[in-house]
């Protein structure tokens, strides 16, 4: 047993807070403020290696473990939540699948394009009538040819609109329930697909999510990623790994929302004793600490859990990986909810302005315990695992 | 081209400075590259990447770890000059110390950091030219490398002055020379497998008596710490009033 983080991983956290920082930073409120997606910015994450960083050398990634990409995720949501998502959804959702469930050819001219940042990802699971339970699909892909005709729409889609390439779930045989859906891989600008509104979020502002509409889209066959009648065994294995990356971005804004407390609370001063001297906000900042402290621990073991099942050997099931994630994202989306909400407290008046970030933070927070599966998801998945035995 | 960059680690320009028995404490004290270091690193990166040839690291001291970061942002290979009898490293020491590690490479010219944001000496680089018996340009600002010349922009009081010196020469990179690259994700994998090589004195052919430091530190004491500033209430005219007869009275500045 050994908690220590690896130099590589201590250079990443160096590289990525940087960036953050530096980059992210700067505008992350104007951002916010104008619902601005940061094509910019996206092109400086993907030069510096962001966007491709569980996936293999082979096909244009770094080759690095789910701890660094947990890392990387959090720093960028500890200063700028939406820039946090926006990596997450590319990597977990968008380019993820195509390298669990593709073929070497899709991962050639998919993943590769993806893993390096030439372009971008998003995913299309969700629908207006399929959230939580997916069974309610109404997209459907129907073979004409040597093509899927592809007819429905998906709500909700991160990074919708500046994607390029979109993984999207499918219904082609409405009896068999869940086991009639598929995967398949669609480019932007293919004829009959386009994108409906773009919708007004309480945070996560800067993050893009529109609709995606498929009329008569039609696709080449070889574009079914993964075995027909599989897609939806895919999209829960897909979302599995996806929620350490939402679990990092929740414990990123509450590590965020900490610091811009207890910075405030040494500064701010009141009955001429600074906030931080009063024993109200000493248990208010050690509770906050407690529980990112335990986040921290839960999320960095879901990504060990992740690099383990990956290794011949390790023991670790498919099953673990998606109990410690959902445990993992349960308790970091709640504790960023908390913290942020604590946060905003400490600041009082001004927590309550757009002149700090805590209320961004605090408006950030609410979508962690919402996407990827509600925390109430969560609680299925985990106890699906309990009681399987 | 290949080009030596010589560089220092440094407590993180963050760092909390505290003395323990009359000595600076580096307990729990991020280590990072000098940051002027790290101009001279993308410097030396710019001219690789268009001209070819590497891009050599030479530490007197530093850790692998803060020195593998440099690897990360693309040099090629390390060489760390480390021994535990080299315990007192003064600035002519360190000069000694980096041109005999330096004099086992094979190189164009020699590039390091201005200055170290720790003891601000500057001299390291010009006494590095001094031991190697070539030429130096400090501070610069702008550097072009052309037939077997180095042409470099230099900072002095009021303005620049541009300096021609012929190859091999040293060179000390002043704050605005570029905008160091931060170290990539494949840069930081690529790191793992370069060469990070540690030379003891007995390795330079010295030891720690031929080294040993010509300058003494007596004695570290922090600045006074700032005390709380003061508000001066009342309406603007008094409030004035009475900064200025505190600033005459009680600082005793007017």
């Amino acid at each position: 047993m050994d908690f220590q983080l690896t130099e590589e991983h201590d250079m990443i956290r160096d590289t990525v807070r940087d960036f953050a920082e530096n980059r992210c930073g700067p505008g992350a409120e104007e951002r916010d403020e104008n619902e601005e997606f940061p094509v910019d910015l996206w092109h400086e994450a993907a030069e510096l290696g962001l966007s491709g960083i569980t996936f293999p050398e082979d096909f244009g990634g770094a080759g690095m473990d789910y701890i660094s990409y947990a890392i990387c995720v959090e720093e960028l949501s500890r200063v700028d939540p939406s820039m946090g998502v926006t990596i997450s959804a590319h990597s977990s959702l968008g380019s993820n699948p195509i390298n669990l469930f593709g073929t070497d050819e899709q991962k050639e001219k998919y993943l590769t394009p993806l893993a390096t940042g030439e372009k971008l990802g998003a995913f299309g699971l969700t629908e207006s009538m399929a959230g939580t339970d997916a069974s309610g699909t109404r997209t459907t892909a129907v073979l004409d040819g040597d093509e899927y005709v592809i007819n429905g729409s998906k709500l909700f889609i991160t990074n919708g609109y500046y994607a390029d390439t979109y993984v999207i779930t499918a219904q082609m045989d409405k009896e068999k329930g869940n086991k009639g859906i598929s995967m398949f891989i669609i480019e932007k600008d293919t004829p009959g697909f386009t994108f409906g509104k773009k919708e007004k979020k309480m945070g996560i502002r800067s993050s893009a999510t529109y609709e995606l509409i498929f009329e008569n889209c039609r696709i080449p066959k070889e574009n079914m990623l993964g075995e027909q009648g599989k897609g939806f065994k895919q999209a829960l294995t897909t979302l599995d790994y996806g929620r350490i990356g939402i679990a990092s971005q929740a414990l990123g804004i509450a590590q965020g929302s900490y610091e811009l407390a207890l910075k405030y609370s040494k500064e701010r001063t009141q009955f001429g004793k600074t906030l931080s001297e009063f024993q109200i906000t000493q248990f208010k900042l050690a509770d906050m600490e407690i529980k990112i402290d335990a986040a921290r621990l839960l999320v960095y073991k879901a990504a060990w859990i992740a690099d383990a099942h990956h290794t011949e050997g390790s023991g670790v099931t498919a099953a673990d990986v998606s109990k410690s994630a959902a445990i993992a994202k349960t308790f970091a989306s709640e504790t960023a909810n908390e913290v942020a909400r604590q946060g905003v407290q400490i600041l009082g008046g001004y927590g309550y302005t757009r002149d700090y970030a805590a209320e961004r933070f605090m408006r950030d927070a609410k979508i962690t315990e919402i996407y990827e599966g509600t925390s109430e998801a969560q609680r299925m998945v985990i106890a699906s695992h309990i009681l399987r035995d | 081209m290949n080009i030596v960059v010589t560089l220092k680690q440094t407590f993180d320009t963050e760092a909390k400075i505290a003395l323990k028995d009359g000595k600076i404490d580096d307990a729990g004290v991020k280590q990072i590259i000098n940051p002027y270091d790290e101009f001279a690193i993308e410097e030396a990166l710019k001219i690789t990447e268009a001209d070819g040839g590497e891009v050599i690291l030479v530490s007197v001291g530093g850790s692998e770890t803060v020195i593998r970061t440099g690897l990360a942002m693309g040099a090629d290979r390390a060489v760390i000059v480390s021994d535990p009898e080299l315990a007192d490293v003064d600035e002519w020491a360190g000069a000694e110390a980096l041109a005999k590690a330096i004099g086992t490479l094979e190189y164009d010219f020699i590039i390091g950091g201005r200055i170290a944001v720790d003891d601000g000496s500057a001299q390291v680089g010009i006494r590095l030219a001094e031991a190697l018996g070539i030429p130096s340009v400090s501070s610069i600002l702008k550097l072009e490398i052309a037939d077997g010349k180095a042409t470099a922009v230099r900072e002095i009081d009021g303005g620049t002055e541009t300096i021609e010196v012929p190859l091999p020469s040293v060179l000390t990179a002043q704050k605005g020379l570029n905008e160091p690259r931060l170290p990539s994700m494949k840069g930081i994998m690529a790191a793992k497998r370069k060469e990070i090589k540690t030379l003891t004195l007995a390795d330079l052919g010295t030891s720690a008596a031929e080294l040993a430091a010509k300058a003494k530190i007596t004695d570290y004491s922090l600045p006074t710490p700032r005390t709380a500033g003061k508000v001066i209430p009342g309406e603007p005219a008094e409030a004035a009033a009475e900064l200025a007869r505190l600033l005459r009275e009680e600082a005793k500045v007017i």
